[in-house]
């Protein structure tokens, strides 16, 4: 006899790779029109995304002469390692088959690892815009990694674990009780997540070719499918914070594993609806704020150390009372 | 009751840590004055909460004393006074944040780890208050020891005060006439640096105390 467990976890594994991957250029445009909307601009429609990336990969790929093999492969090493992190976070079921892996630390090492050989591949051309969004790209994520770390502890303090179907059942459960240092825990992931994905105070992601822009910079020399390659992993990071966040904090209606179909179903219902608020919000923060100078994105970044660290020092105090 | 009640007061003192660090945060003086005021408001909320817990009625006095005097007369004091200082648009330069933001996160380990080590034996509630009023008076030290602007002083010196409240009322049986009397030696000492403000300014034609080095023939 088959075990049917191994069955289920497959299925629900692959549905939420799927899942993730065709939703992630949706929330994308969704940020996008709704940033549109509150500027009253009629902005792209909600496809528009989808079409985009169509369009880039029917394109010539265009490879600059100075361009090592590492310039070639990039894009993919990047599109992996993320679409894998983004399929080790919870999104609408908690019985994944990768669960016994999917831990916070290995998230983030994957995250790590694609930052990573991204800004080795700005560097490559050559080109003197590569080089400035690298070497800002590694200037705020050795900032963001720290306090990522500290969120984790934070977490893992609470939840006795780094799993994060574990935590996201700890969180669910009554016992959790009102701490401020889950509060805390909350605001650095969100600073952090803004951080990590080049949104507004950090980055303006709608811009090209300004003396500001980290991101953007980087990939200014891919072209064609390499591109839409590129765009379609920053889609899917986007996700996976938005998913990172649901998952640990607000953990409502996902479906424990072994649970039928309909509870599933609902869970991904939920888990939709999540991300459009998530979007939305977003969206609305991004038009309120002004894109902050370079040299002051360390202070923004200090702060969320500061909380994750706070929060762990909480924790410590509450525990061995 | 007593975990979630625990939990009230453990998340009001947390605050109250973190609203001390935003202090340190803060380059404006309008906007530090405003985290001050919100800073009151929080210790007044948990010494309202220890009132309630411990069922000691005069522990609500204290409160109602700090939200008046703390949170509502001292920074629109405070307010007015910079304004007519002609101040409040400046921006403190000395201050580092980063370097200043790791040594506050440093005093706040440094004061959980004593006083959890020091207070084996005592009561849940005061060694949760004495670990954070701890912090909050190594964080208002370090206030007053960072800022050149004499105003920032005085904040750094009202949120160390701040601080030996949230202690006072963690241990129970705290006499009121004690707390009513430091209650009002703040404010008597508000007024009197108040007043020093002003004469500082009519001598130097400032209020950063760097100008007083030079006076003592310090300068560097």
């Amino acid at each position: 006899m088959i075990d049917t467990s191994l069955i289920d976890g497959l299925s629900i594994q692959v549905s939420q790779m799927l899942l993730v991957l065709l939703l992630s250029p949706l929330l994308t445009g969704l940020v996008r029109k709704v940033k549109a909307r509150i500027l009253r601009r009629r902005g792209p429609p909600l496809l528009q995304s989808y079409r985009d990336l169509i369009r880039l990969v029917r394109k010539e790929a265009i490879v600059a002469e100075s361009a090592s093999w590492l310039f070639r492969i990039v894009p993919y090493i990047v599109f992996a390692t993320t679409w894998v992190a983004a399929a080790l976070v919870p999104t609408f079921a908690t019985g994944l088959l990768f669960s016994w892996s999917a831990d916070l630390i290995v998230i983030i090492a994957l995250l790590g690892s694609a930052r990573f050989f991204l800004a080795l591949a700005g560097m490559d051309v050559g080109t003197s815009f590569g080089g400035i969004g690298s070497s800002r790209e590694a200037m705020i994520a050795t900032l963001a990694e720290p306090a990522l770390m500290m969120i984790v502890f934070t977490l893992a303090l609470v939840a006795g674990s780094t799993q994060l179907s574990t935590v996201a059942g700890i969180m669910l459960s009554p016992g959790v009780g009102l701490r401020v240092s889950i509060g805390m825990a909350l605001v650095a992931l969100v600073i952090v997540a803004i951080a990590e994905n080049a949104r507004m105070p950090v980055d303006n992601p709608a811009t090209h070719l300004e003396l500001t822009m980290v991101h953007e910079a980087m990939v200014l020399e891919y072209s064609g499918r390499h591109l839409a390659l590129l765009e379609l992993s920053s889609s899917l990071k986007l996700l996976l914070y938005f998913s990172l966040i649901a998952c640990v904090f607000v953990p409502w209606s996902l479906a424990p594993a072994g649970a039928p179909l309909h509870v599933h179903l609902i869970g991904a219902a939920v888990y939709v609806a999540k991300l459009g608020v998530a979007g939305i919000l977003l969206a609305v923060f991004e038009s309120m704020i002004a894109k902050m100078r370079v040299f002051r994105v360390p202070d923004l970044l200090g702060a969320a150390f500061m909380l994750g660290f706070l929060g762990t020092l909480l924790l410590f105090v509450s525990r061995s009372l | 009751m007593d975990k979630l009640a625990l939990d009230i007061a453990h998340f009001l003192a947390g605050s109250l840590v973190l609203v001390s660090l935003m202090l340190l945060y803060q380059d404006r003086l309008p906007a530090l004055l405003n985290v001050f005021a919100f800073q009151a408001i929080i210790l007044a909320l948990s010494v309202a909460w220890q009132a309630y817990v411990q069922g000691a009625s005069d522990l609500y006095l204290t409160a109602a004393i700090t939200l008046s005097v703390k949170a509502i007369i001292i920074p629109v004091a405070l307010h007015r006074m910079i304004r007519r200082l002609g101040i409040h648009r400046e921006v403190e330069t000395a201050i580092n944040i980063g370097p200043t933001m790791l040594a506050g996160l440093g005093l706040v380990a440094l004061s959980v780890v004593v006083i959890l080590r020091v207070t084996v034996n005592a009561d849940v509630f005061a060694r949760e208050d004495l670990a954070f009023a701890l912090s909050v008076v190594l964080l208002g030290m370090l206030m007053m020891v960072t800022r050149r602007n004499a105003v920032s002083q005085v904040v750094g010196f009202m949120s160390l005060e701040n601080g030996l409240i949230l202690a006072a009322t963690g241990a129970k049986g705290m006499p009121f006439v004690v707390e009513i009397s430091v209650a009002f030696s703040v404010l008597i000492a508000f007024i009197v640096i108040g007043i020093f403000l002003f004469r500082i300014r009519e001598r130097f034609d400032t209020v950063d105390l760097e100008a007083m080095d030079d006076f003592r023939g310090e300068s560097r």
